[in-house]
């Protein structure tokens, strides 16, 4: 059969803010054939996304295609004419984009952007058009088909917004559709839904797709052939079976051994039942304290009580919006509890950081989510750290200059970075450099909201070693909050999953594989595996939660 | 949904009511601290103390100063703008007129200058980095950095003096003819909207922009858009709320900041009339100019606001 794209040294070019070029992709080459699914996967950075774009002609701003040829339906894209271009886009390849939620215009209804493909290229007539999408909405199986394309983008879910946004890229019968990370931002209940959705639609339409993804499980669900990228060349290629089974470059290799589960044994310290390190009673907390009726507007964390031990890990789970990072703000004082009790270290707590003493605001850390926004960028990582230094424990000069060095050690980083700003390092360098940040304090425990989630898996394992190593070394306790059920099982000895506001389950380390209750059952079932017959295996009928 | 964007429309409106009360007290309170009796100003130095203990009686002035603003605001919630001191005219029929001419003149530089500044700033927007983008830049930072009475007196060196095309003063009889109207009006016109426009079209530039480098234009460009579509569908709905904001507080200047060009070319205008006002120490004209310009600044930020509100789809 004749190849739908052929992709010829394709090198793709980035103007750096002080005029450097750099190849972001070097000399890679592709093929596609009509109906089959080609994956591109890599870490962040590996420029899978910039690759698949030049399908339509596009780069992003300062990038550019420098050489190469990238052959769509019989014709060159690169040396075709930006008008030319524009009757490619959306009618011969279409693209769904990673975030849907800010890929739909706010200000206009869902459906007159779904159809606007076939408005902008006379496909078929608006009332057609309109037919086909609600067809398409159907086989989506999205709400509402008849009546959802006239709401509005922020009336509707994230998940359902990722399922219009495949129609809206399928509408005009595209031969190839470019999926760019569709699922990434969803929860994993709500991704294998979409993923299915996916699946089916695909299947019927018989087009081709490029789907890129740095998540390799996702990946083996839908891929035919699977493409591994890194530092923008092809590192593999292959069948997707036999991506999984033979790979034969090691970076290929690490990235299945992170799904590998990496529990070290582990050997549980002694603790004294009676004197936990964190006792949390009956907390209620939320946003939209009414004084008139002393009543939450919305209750986020809906009474929720847990205890860690010193030493010990706690896991906190559940999808986005189940509460899980406002009771992160409660323990740490920066949203104050509405009620119930904070117990640290045998004393209670008040509930906001302003009553609390210097002491037991430098004995609880928290690490936040992303670091880029945690760290000033204005400043070098010699103040970020020196701040807290001479702010709880007074060092200055050189005394503080060995505490830095000594840190930085900590977290396995060279001390030539101390100089640097934070836009000067990597993302887990980042990170780790908001961990010294909170361990400059020397605090006996430390939350961390979602430290690893926007790291690349390679780096994920690398951060979690770290942890646990620091862990033995400093004698600290951590409280896991995340939605990544494989990471926190690694490392912690308890878990707690938590569903609308409520903690539905806690699960020791003996049984953290048998959930009993039917949400932690979804939510577990739910986390994709290597095997690239998980997804159909999958019951049809998954359990349904009602509130 | 629609109950939601009537609660905060009506909110909005009692803010800008709650606003205009205390700029009323603000206004009073600062022509009261003026400096000087009322009463000995208006008699002359030669008045006998009888004489101005007199005045004060009649005008009220040896009230406290309470309920003189109560009675104050009262009658200018009637119309009442009171008796001008100087002249003894009603301050209506003074204020009305200037404020007939103000009025003119800066709906004829809006009518110019909002639809100048969109289309530049929108074009320069979209041909972000070009020497079309560049050179408008330049101008309109020019324009921003030169005080007007600098462009307005080189607008009159250039066309009345050297060019004689259009006459150096707007204050002509003719302007009942169409051709009478322009030549009078060109020249502040001119200058007006080169003083407004500067702000319009580099805030309107910024706010497109920003909405160009979102991810629902790019999306919009890879399902094969028009840069005409882009920009006009999908950019600029979205920074309608910004844009307005921008345009509204330019405008505002048209009234109250109108005073150099007012007198450069001695155009009646109201601006003119609070200058004259605040030399004669009138204050009962001066309080109705400040309520005026107060009032139509609230005006605008209030149109802007409500523009905003029901041009965000989440509210409406």
């Amino acid at each position: 059969m004749a190849n739908l794209v052929e992709i010829r040294g394709l090198k793709v070019e980035a103007k750096t803010d002080a005029n450097r070029r750099i190849e972001i992709v070097k000399d890679v080459d592709l093929d596609l054939v009509p109906g089959e699914i080609v994956a591109l996967i890599g870490e962040s950075g590996s420029g899978k996304t910039t690759i698949a774009l030049t399908l339509m002609g596009h780069t992003r701003t300062g990038c550019s295609i420098s050489a190469g040829s990238v052959m769509v339906d019989g014709q060159d894209v690169v040396q075709m004419s930006e008008q030319q271009r524009s009757r490619l886009r959306g009618a011969v390849v279409s693209y769904v984009p990673q975030s849907a939620a800010l890929a739909f215009n706010p200000a206009k209804a869902i459906m007159d952007q779904v159809i606007e493909v076939t408005q902008i290229h006379g496909i078929m007539p608006a009332e057609e058009a309109r037919q086909r999408a609600i067809e398409l909405f159907r086989a989506l199986s999205l709400p509402n088909p008849e009546t959802i394309g006239e709401r509005y983008p922020h009336q509707v879910s994230g998940g359902q917004l990722q399922r219009l946004a495949a129609a809206m890229a399928l509408i005009a019968n595209p031969k190839i559709v470019i999926f760019d990370e569709p699922t990434t931002a969803l929860d994993v209940t709500t991704q294998i839904e979409v993923l299915r959705a996916f699946k089916d639609v695909m299947r019927r339409a018989g087009a081709a797709a490029i789907y890129v993804s740095h998540d390799l499980a996702v990946v083996a669900q839908l891929a035919d052939r699977i493409a591994v990228l890194r530092n923008g060349e092809v590192q593999e290629m292959g069948q997707t079976v036999q991506i999984l089974e033979q790979a034969r470059h090691p970076y290929t290799r690490e990235l299945i051994a992170a799904f590998e589960p990496h529990r070290a044994p582990v050997v549980l310290n002694e603790i004294d039942e009676r004197r936990p390190l964190l006792d949390v009673e009956n907390v209620v907390a939320g946003y939209g304290w009414s004084k008139i009726d002393s009543s939450l507007l919305v209750k986020a964390v809906d009474n929720v009580s847990l205890q860690l031990y010193e030493g010990r890990n706690l896991g906190i789970v559940g999808e986005s919006g189940c509460g899980k990072s406002t009771l992160a703000c409660a323990i740490s004082g920066i949203l104050p509890a509405v009620s119930g009790h904070i117990i640290f270290d045998g004393r209670e707590l008040g509930p906001g950081y302003k009553e609390r003493t210097a002491q037991q605001k430098r004995e609880m850390q928290i690490v936040f989510q992303y670091a880029d926004a945690a760290l000033n960028p204005a400043r070098s990582i010699d103040d970020i750290l020196g701040r807290p230094l001479a702010f709880y424990h007074g060092l200055t000069g050189e005394a503080q200059s060995k505490r830095i060095n000594a840190l930085l050690d900590m977290v396995r980083l060279p001390t030539s970075l101390r100089g640097r700003r934070p836009g000067e390092l990597s993302g887990g360098q980042k990170q780790r450099v908001n961990f010294a940040r909170a361990l400059a304090a020397e605090p006996k425990l430390i939350i961390c909201d979602e430290v690893t989630s926007a790291l690349d898996t390679v780096v994920v394992a690398a951060i979690i070693d770290l942890l646990r190593e620091l862990q033995q070394e400093l004698s600290l306790s951590y409280i896991f909050i995340s939605h990544d059920l494989s990471m926190v099982q690694a490392i912690c000895d308890k878990i707690v999953v938590m569903y609308q506001g409520k903690a539905v389950e806690e699960l020791a380390v003996e049984n953290m594989t048998q959930p009993q209750h039917p949400y932690t059952q979804l939510l577990f079932s739910s986390v994709p595996k290597l095997d690239p017959n998980w997804l159909d295996s999958l019951a049809r009928e998954r359990p349904i939660l009602t509130a | 949904m629609n109950k939601h964007i009537l609660f905060l429309i009506t909110n909005r409106i009692i803010i800008s009511l709650i606003t205009l009360l205390i700029i009323a007290v603000i206004v009073f309170v600062a022509t009261t601290l003026l400096p000087g009796d009322t009463a000995t100003i208006l008699l002359g130095q030669s008045a006998t103390p009888e004489a101005i203990e007199g005045l004060r009686k009649a005008m009220h002035l040896d009230e406290p100063a309470f309920t003189r603003f109560i009675s104050w605001i009262l009658a200018f919630l009637h119309g009442d703008l009171g008796i001008s001191y100087s002249n003894n005219m009603p301050v209506a029929d003074m204020v009305g007129r200037r404020l007939l001419n103000s009025l003119k003149l800066a709906s004829v530089t809006t009518a110019f200058a909002v639809p100048l500044s969109l289309f530049l700033g929108v074009t320069t927007a979209v041909m972000r980095g070009s020497l079309y983008d560049r050179a408008v830049t330049i101008f309109t930072i020019g324009v921003i950095s030169i005080p007007e009475f600098i462009v307005a007196t080189t607008a009159v060196l250039i066309f009345a003096v050297y060019l004689k095309w259009l006459p150096a003063l707007s204050l002509t009889a003719d302007i009942d003819t169409l051709a009478g109207l322009l030549r009078a009006y060109a020249m502040p016109v001119i200058t007006l909207t080169c003083v407004v426009s500067a702000q319009m079209i580099r805030m309107t530039r910024a706010a497109v922009i920003d909405a160009l480098a979102s991810p629902y234009v790019e999306m919009a460009l890879l399902k094969g858009a028009s840069r005409k579509r882009l920009v006009l569908s999908h950019a600029l709905p979205n920074s309608l709320g910004p844009i307005a904001n921008a345009m509204a507080l330019s405008l505002s200047y048209l009234l109250g900041g109108v005073i150099i060009v007012e007198t450069i070319f001695n155009y009646p205008g109201i601006a003119k009339l609070m200058v004259d006002a605040v030399t004669t120490r009138d204050l009962p004209l001066i309080q109705s100019c400040a309520m005026i310009f107060c009032l139509a600044y609230l005006l605008l930020v209030t149109i802007a606001d409500l523009i905003a509100i029901l041009s965000n789809p989440r509210l409406r």
